[in-house]
């Protein structure tokens, strides 16, 4: 092929696919809307971030959360497609995780939704396993010298949680108000988590 | 395959788009294709591997162009037309007559879905025999050219690096995508060393990737 093809529009090609298998009884649109309000309104970074929010301030749980995420994490209520098996990944002073999907755009849905543009994004896919320190700083963050890059490729049915470090200064925060502060970007691994 | 999907290394995209606050979907079109496709699957009577093998069998160029939702309208399109729930064409056709042109629509043809079926829910399976690596092993990733679907990037074939841990074992993508069968393995999360993968000049830093046992041999 020499060209890329003329295309028709993308979002009427969609509804003549839609319009033809609900016209044969094959797909209910009542159906696709509840798919589609579940990830609009119901799964989100914030259930990723009180998983957080509990292993900072639990210690036990953020036990049973290095030891099996996919429990620890079903204890909270979430689980489903795309969260078959779920790992999670600790920074430390000196240890920085980032999630990265090459092949496609694996994400953990259950605890995270679906996946921002930056992460289905080619630049993305391509770049992080080869050079991480260099888009990590595009997307804001600089890391220390020192601090070893650890990247996972999510090229299995097993899903990455970065579980970032808590922020100084937040003790007197509840659990409720640290979940507030943790980020999706914290938690795929492309930031930290600020103090407030 | 060694197709447009496997894009781990690849240069030339320029910069990373800095995250910042986004709508889940951004135009309705795309909840539509999202819905759709995980509907598609069910309806074609295929699976996620199909899935993602149907998006990696899209043309390199309209890959790239359609987008991430884009991709997904087609490859669905491609399994429904694979199992025959469709005919080619159709969908091209209702569009072109959902914009006022007088087209002649295909007939519904007669479905034939995969003869296939999985043992069980998701991906992960029982496998009887022992791993046959252990954690601290040396392996390399075999120089594999699968000629259809596969989790084993170009980026790691032929490079050596270390089992760190044994992950749940799963049926296999590979024949799975196409229907030849689960073929559970143990699955194993290997840290190769940068230098390794992108030679002395790369940053100092360490990338795990998910192995199937069969895509792994011994190292010394």
């Amino acid at each position: 092929m020499s060209a890329v093809e003329e295309r028709l529009p993308i979002a009427l090609r969609t509804a003549a696919r839609e319009q033809l298998l609900v016209e044969k009884g094959l797909v209910d649109p009542a159906v696709m809307d509840k798919f589609i309000a579940t990830y609009e309104k119901d799964v989100g970074p914030l259930n990723g971030a009180k998983v957080v929010a509990r292993a900072w301030t639990d210690p036990e749980y953020r036990k049973r959360l290095l030891d099996d995420a996919t429990a620890a994490i079903a204890e909270l209520g979430f689980k489903g497609p795309q969260g078959e098996h779920m790992v999670v990944l600790p920074n430390e002073d000196t240890v920085h995780n980032v999630v990265v999907c090459t092949l496609c755009s694996c994400y953990p849905w259950p605890v995270l939704g679906l996946p921002p543009s930056w992460y289905k994004d080619p630049a993305y896919r391509s770049r992080v396993v080869r050079e991480p320190r260099a888009v990590l700083s595009e997307m804001g963050l600089d890391l220390a010298d020192d601090v070893e890059i650890r990247v996972w490729d999510s090229s299995s049915e097993v899903r990455f949680l970065v579980l970032p470090q808590r922020p100084a200064g937040t003790e007197s925060l509840s659990e409720e108000q640290l979940a507030q502060l943790v980020t999706r970007d914290a938690m795929v691994g492309v930031a930290l988590v600020a103090a407030p | 395959m060694d197709g447009i999907a496997d894009i781990g290394g690849m240069q030339g995209w320029g910069p990373v788009k800095r995250p910042g606050d986004e709508p889940v979907f951004g135009e309705q079109w795309e909840a539509r294709a999202f819905a759709l496709g995980l509907l598609s699957m069910r309806t074609s009577g295929t699976n996620l591997d199909s899935f993602r093998h149907a998006l990696e069998r899209q043309s390199p160029m309209n890959y790239i162009a359609d987008g991430y939702f884009g991709r997904w309208c087609h490859a669905a399109e491609t399994l429904l037309v694979d199992s025959s729930i469709i005919a080619a064409g159709a969908v091209e056709a209702r569009t072109r007559k959902l914009r006022g042109e007088t087209v002649e629509e295909p007939a519904w043809p007669e479905p034939n879905k995969p003869d296939y079926a999985p043992t069980g829910a998701g991906s992960l399976r029982e496998v009887t025999e022992s791993p046959a690596f252990a954690v601290g092993d040396r392996v390399r990733a075999k120089n594999i050219h699968a000629l259809k679907h596969t989790r084993l990037p170009r980026y790691v074939r032929g490079r050596e690096g270390v089992i760190e841990r044994i992950q749940p074992s799963a049926l296999l993508p590979d024949t799975h995508a196409t229907f030849e069968g689960e073929n559970a393995q143990h699955v194993y999360s290997v840290r190769f060393d940068s230098h390794e993968l992108w030679g002395p000049e790369a940053e100092d830093f360490t990338l795990n990737i998910d192995m199937w046992e069969s895509y792994l041999e011994a190292a010394s």
